[in-house]
């Protein structure tokens, strides 16, 4: 066991840091590039805390998917390969709802703000509701 | 697919300002010397600069743009001599295109490329999606970009210098030989691959010419009109309803997300202007090369990891250019499971 602060904190005071103090200082392409590893290190923070919550249930969801074990790496490489060579049913509502959410797991790391997720958000939501409509009526 | 990248404005390679002067004194006629020479910040694999010809009456303003050589080339690029070639073409057919004044020998020791006039007006999307100077324009830009891709798509073939063939299959394979570097398993990008080919487009469609990059970004606009199409850099001869596909893509909407066309306008308005320009849509087809778009955005991003660990370019937004593939993949998922 580590002592704190925790990664999250030092990436998070380091970023702080580099906003409030250093990018004032610069101008230009410099400054751009600054902003860009700001970018960077809040990436890092938000991969950090939320790979723990997300691992664990895409490698449960992989598992059900396939039926066998295997890593990450291995069962994303074994999905990718049944898509590919049409083994697998594209047209399951498992397989749509795995990488629906494995997508969105990644966008909530890599670019959370990004509109066209926003947009798809929207949408898949939308979707939902219509779903459970019919199903009721 | 060229990424655009500030990074490039941050590094210029050297270019030779009393070389460059030199040609211009003895290709523009009248001109004394040049002036106000800077690098406008533009793409990886080449580079754009403005500078003005002095003359013995005013200036007249220039952009050159060229190849050092020895650089990052991109897979589809057609070769900037033949962009010249497009360019002037289209020039005689009245296509709004900047004027091409000279293309670079060998022997001008600047690399390839070629000098076109300066074409003023706007081409930051933001700045025409928002500023008040676009608002009588702005409502009518998708049905112009509809007009002016018409007007492109019909030009004679006979006339134009030999380019790439690039069909639906052919752009398929291409992709595909490129994702096979990925060392990363992508399985909604599996997805899409399969989706282009099982819904093929025929492979009778008529080979036409087909600009490749035509988005908000690379049109000067006008507070009037359209004032000249840029970045030639993809031309080639495929399927027209590629350029329309294209341009519906989710990164020129620049946040405008109900807007399909730049952020601007609706495909209905954007298929219209294309037809009232003599062209011809088909609206499936137009979606199988939106998919086919994210799909080659994605690979692009997920390319640049390799450029990042090969040591080729070591930058922060380089590696930060990767990460953005899962945007695409969210695109792609939206297309094909929840329609737009």
């Amino acid at each position: 066991m580590q002592d704190a602060p925790t990664p999250v904190e030092l990436l998070s005071v380091v970023a702080d840091f580099l906003s409030n103090e250093v990018l004032p200082l610069l101008h230009g392409a410099t400054a751009f590039q600054l902003r860009v590893a700001i970018n960077a290190l809040s990436l890092v923070q938000r991969e950090t805390s939320l790979a723990q919550v997300q691992a664990p249930l895409e490698h449960a969801r992989l598992r059900a998917l396939l039926g066998h074990d295997g890593s990450l790496q291995e069962l994303t490489a074994a999905l990718a390969q049944g898509i590919a060579d049409g083994r697998l049913d594209v047209a399951s509502p498992d397989l749509a709802e795995h990488l629906w959410q494995t997508t969105c797991d990644k966008l909530e790391v890599d670019q959370p703000k990004y509109a066209g997720y926003v947009r798809a958000l929207q949408l898949h939501a939308a979707a939902r509701r219509r779903a459970t409509d019919a199903a009721s009526s | 697919m060229e990424m655009i990248i500030s990074a490039a404005a941050a590094n210029p390679s050297v270019l030779n300002a009393s070389t460059l002067e030199s040609l211009i004194r003895r290709v523009v006629p009248d001109a004394q010397g040049i002036s106000g020479l800077r690098r406008l910040s533009g793409g990886a694999s080449q580079e754009t600069w403005a500078f003005d010809a002095d003359l013995d009456a005013g200036k007249l303003a220039l952009i050159l743009r060229r190849a050092p050589g020895g650089e990052y080339r991109n897979e589809a690029a057609s070769g900037l001599d033949i962009e010249a070639a497009v360019i002037a073409q289209l020039e005689r057919l009245g296509v709004a295109v900047p004027r091409v004044r000279y293309v670079l020998l060998p022997d001008d020791g600047l690399g390839y490329g070629f000098v076109t006039e300066h074409v003023e007006g706007e081409t930051i999307p933001r700045k025409i999606l928002r500023d008040t100077a676009f608002d009588a324009i702005r409502p009518r830009l998708a049905f112009e970009f509809g007009r002016v891709l018409a007007s492109i798509h019909r030009a004679p073939l006979e006339a134009m210098p030999p380019l790439r063939l690039l069909p639906a299959r052919e752009t398929l394979v291409m992709l595909r030989a490129i994702h096979l570097k990925d060392v990363t398993p992508r399985p909604v990008l599996e997805l899409a691959f399969r989706w282009l080919a099982d819904h093929l487009p025929a492979a009778s469609v008529l080979p036409q010419l087909v600009h490749g990059d035509f988005r908000n970004g690379n049109l000067i606009v006008g507070a009037d009109r359209i004032r000249a199409v840029l970045d030639w850099e993809l031309v080639h001869l495929g399927d027209p309803m590629e350029d329309l596909g294209w341009l519906c893509l989710m990164p020129w909407r620049f946040g405008a997300v109900d807007a399909p066309v730049g952020g601007l306008g609706q495909r209905e308005d954007l298929f219209a202007g294309y037809e009232a320009g003599g062209g011809a849509v088909d609206a499936q087809r137009v979606r199988w090369w939106e998919v086919l778009g994210s799909l080659r955005w994605a690979i692009a991003c997920a390319d640049m990891v390799s450029v990042f660990r090969s040591g080729a370019d070591r930058t922060v937004e380089r590696a930060m250019v990767a990460r953005r593939a899962s945007e695409n993949e969210i695109d792609l998922l939206r297309l094909l499971q929840l329609g737009d």
